[in-house]
């Protein structure tokens, strides 16, 4: 099992927003996580991925084998776990380049591979940005600075790919996005795809569920999970909307 | 979960140590302690100067006599003690020195040691060093080549009796004795420095470097440069520093001149790193300097580019007179300041000539207690008509216990001119921190990553040799800092 979450329950600023969320998903599976605003679905993968103001106060992460809870943010990307952005941050003067070259290189470090050099890199870089179709010329351009909506998505794939994770976390990453874009940022997440990387899809609608297929789709409410089913799950909320999983 | 964990990382700053602190142990000749008039023609007797540089000197302690210690910047600047100063100490010289084997192995391993080699067979080609320890000159590297192309790189003392007429014709012309208290105070004690001029229609084949070290205890710097491009000559300039780890402040009071002649061109690229005192804000050096560049001949250029991180206190406002008709002025500046470093710095571009233009990048970067301020004034005359000036000041906030302030002075004689300004605060957001580390990026790399990113426009006009070198300096001043 990839990643193993008992009873979480997860506060910020003193206020209860997780309240017992249990998931658990296996190499090579797709899940998706829906439910309507303020479920706690962001919250869930900021805990997930480390970030400071979302206090753990019960329950437990295993990824890997390991409980990751109290672990810094870059020690859980280093092992692999991934977030594409809702809102992607920009970083002036940061060159894509220079951004995602000190990434890679320090999660090389980590795992005690010697660091790229600049050749081996740009080789990354360009196969990687073919892989996931970005025909735009990124690497000197700031991270994120004067992207469109659907630019900043496809740069988060693109850096996903780059870092090869074992767990990635779409964040409302069809949100915004137009309908070529959201195919090329599926596309992206087809391509990754292997059979020892899980992806965990969070979304409101389920046209992005049309490209991207999910072995399971979780329905969130109220701070946990409320309904698990198959794919078709998503029609249905699709169709009856989300009023009637407040009575579950 | 803990408490605080910004609190923390803002502790981890000041644990960085000053990588420059060493002391070399060398026979140094001193004069006594104080200022006086006998002291001032001590000096120059010590120097073999001439008689109108004791002249210029006497006035010069004369008038600062008379004067009192500024205290409008926004700095707290102790009442210093001007007669608990000595205000010169020369390492002592073994006779005349001809070649680097005569230089005192002791002050070779000293510039090695700041990764300054003096060595022409080893250096890097393309940078001839004029290194300076405490009131003199140690030595001049690629005199030979440089005298090929007419051009002229000594120290101050040296071009005194070598070339008094060039010295005599621009000595104090751009900073007068009477600009400030610090001027005349250096004007009056000035030891050493570098000279430098560049003839008519030559571009200087090498970039030429000072690099300024301060040794004995207890005593001033206070060295003069004076940079003289003519006609259509061009120079690329770059001006390095740093002290020991002392207890006690040191004061150094610089003066720097730079003139330039019709179509000449002056790039002048500083990084600062003098002593910045301890974490509590013992110690330190008060880096308080003139400088100031002439464009005097139309089309005529001078840029200044500095890196400031350390000094406990900087007062230094490098600015241009545009007086030449279409000459350009530029000013881009990072200082940074950690612990309880005070940086008060800026421009000054005055536009007397008609089409004048001046730039001025300030990014000023604040962590710990520091108390960081741009201070910049643009004033285009009457008859500088078809003026620009456009300015941009940023401060980053690192940590909530620092200040950033903005004082830009404007002051517009005439209604064809267009001036700009604009200006930004802002802090590394938690967001940007985050994002960081959620790609592996360790805090502090990503402290660095961003800062860099946001000081990138100034460091950019800074040579090769020396950019290198201000971005490792600008992670070591800040790592671990973040708010």
């Amino acid at each position: 099992m990839l990643l193993n979450i008992k009873n979480l329950h997860v506060s910020v600023g003193g206020k209860e927003i997780l309240k017992g969320f249990n998931l658990s998903i296996n190499e090579g599976e797709i899940h998706a996580i829906m439910g309507p605003n303020g479920t706690g679905k962001s919250t869930w993968a900021a805990a997930v991925t480390g970030r400071e103001g979302y206090d753990i106060t019960e329950g437990e992460i295993w990824y890997k084998g390991e409980n990751i809870v109290g672990m810094s943010p870059e020690e859980r990307a280093n092992k692999g776990i991934f977030l594409s952005f809702q809102y992607p941050v920009e970083i002036p003067g940061v060159s894509i380049q220079n951004f995602m070259r000190t990434a890679v290189n320090a999660k090389r470090e980590y795992n005690g591979q010697p660091v790229l050099s600049t050749m081996e890199f740009m080789k990354m870089m360009k196969e990687k940005q073919a892989m996931v179709e970005i025909t735009e010329k990124l690497q000197n351009r700031f991270v994120n600075v004067g992207f469109s909506g659907g630019e900043k998505k496809k740069n988060e794939i693109f850096q996903m790919a780059m870092l090869e994770p074992s767990l990635a976390i779409l964040d409302e990453t069809d949100s915004g996005l137009d309908i070529d874009a959201l195919r090329i940022v599926a596309n992206g997440v087809n391509q990754l795809h292997r059979p020892d990387n899980s992806f965990v899809v969070i979304t409101h609608y389920q046209r992005l569920l049309d490209y991207i297929v999910p072995d399971f789709v979780h329905v969130m409410y109220d701070g946990r999970i409320v309904k698990t089913g198959g794919k078709d799950l998503a029609l249905e909320l699709e169709e009856k909307g989300y009023e009637w999983v407040k009575e579950l | 979960m803990e408490s605080n964990p910004k609190d923390n990382i803002i502790n981890e700053v000041t644990s960085k140590d000053y990588e420059y602190g060493f002391v070399t142990d060398i026979e140094t000749d001193f004069v006594p302690k104080g200022l006086n008039e006998d002291i001032v023609r001590l000096i120059s007797e010590k120097k073999g100067e001439p008689e109108w540089l004791l002249d210029f000197r006497l006035k010069a302690f004369r008038h600062w006599q008379t004067l009192k210690q500024p205290n409008w910047g926004h700095l707290d600047l102790p009442e210093i003690d001007y007669q608990d100063i000595i205000y010169y100490a020369a390492p002592r010289k073994r006779q005349e020195k001809q070649s680097l084997d005569e230089v005192d192995p002791e002050l070779l391993a000293t510039f090695d040691k700041l990764g300054i080699s003096l060595d022409e067979q080893k250096k890097l080609s393309g940078v001839a060093v004029d290194a300076v320890m405490d009131s003199t000159s140690v030595k001049t590297t690629f005199q030979e080549t440089l005298s090929k192309h007419g051009v002229i790189f000594m120290s101050f003392s040296e071009a005194v009796k070598q070339y008094p007429d060039l010295v005599k014709k621009y000595l104090g012309k751009v900073v007068p004795y009477t600009d400030n208290f610090f001027a005349a105070l250096n004007s009056a004690v000035f030891s050493d420095g570098s000279f430098c001029y560049i003839p008519k229609g030559v571009h200087c084949p090498l970039e030429l470097s000072t690099y300024f070290r301060i040794n004995a205890a207890n005593t001033g710097q206070f060295e003069r440069t004076l940079i003289v491009a003519d006609e259509g000559a061009y120079v690329s300039y770059m001006e390095g520093c740093t002290a020991p780890q002392r207890d006690e402040n040191q004061l150094h009071a610089a003066i720097v001149e730079i003139i330039a002649e019709t179509d000449a061109e002056v790039k002048y690229s500083t990084v600062q790193n003098w002593y910045p005192g301890d974490k509590n804000g013992k110690g330190g050096v008060y880096n308080l300097v003139t400088k100031r560049g002439l464009c005097r001949g139309d089309r005529s250029k001078i840029s200044w580019t500095q890196v400031e991180t350390g000094s406990a206190i900087t007062w230094k406002y490098p600015g241009c007179v545009l007086m030449g008709d279409n000459s350009i002025g530029e000013f881009y500046s990072v200082a940074v300041t950690n612990n309880y470093q005070q940086a008060d710095t800026g421009t000054k571009m005055i536009h007397l000539g008609k089409n004048t233009r001046s730039t001025i990048i300030s990014k000023g970067i604040s962590a710990g207690y520091s108390q960081n301020s741009y201070r910049g004034l643009v004033k285009v005359a009457p008859k500088a008509v078809n003026s620009r000036n456009y300015s941009q000041c940023d401060s980053l906030l690192l940590g909530d216990k620092c200040g950033a302030h903005t004082w830009p002075y404007v002051q517009c004689g005439n209604d064809s001119s267009i001036l700009e300004h604009e200006a930004t605060t802002s802090k590394i957001s938690e967001d940007q921190l985050f994002y960081c580390q959620q790609r592996g990026i360790p805090t502090e790399k990503a402290i660095s990553l961003i800062v860099n990113g946001y000081a990138k426009d100034v460091l950019n006009k800074l040579p090769m040799e020396f950019a290198v070198e201000a971005q490792k300096l600008l992670s070591i001043t800040l790592e671990g800092s973040v708010g």
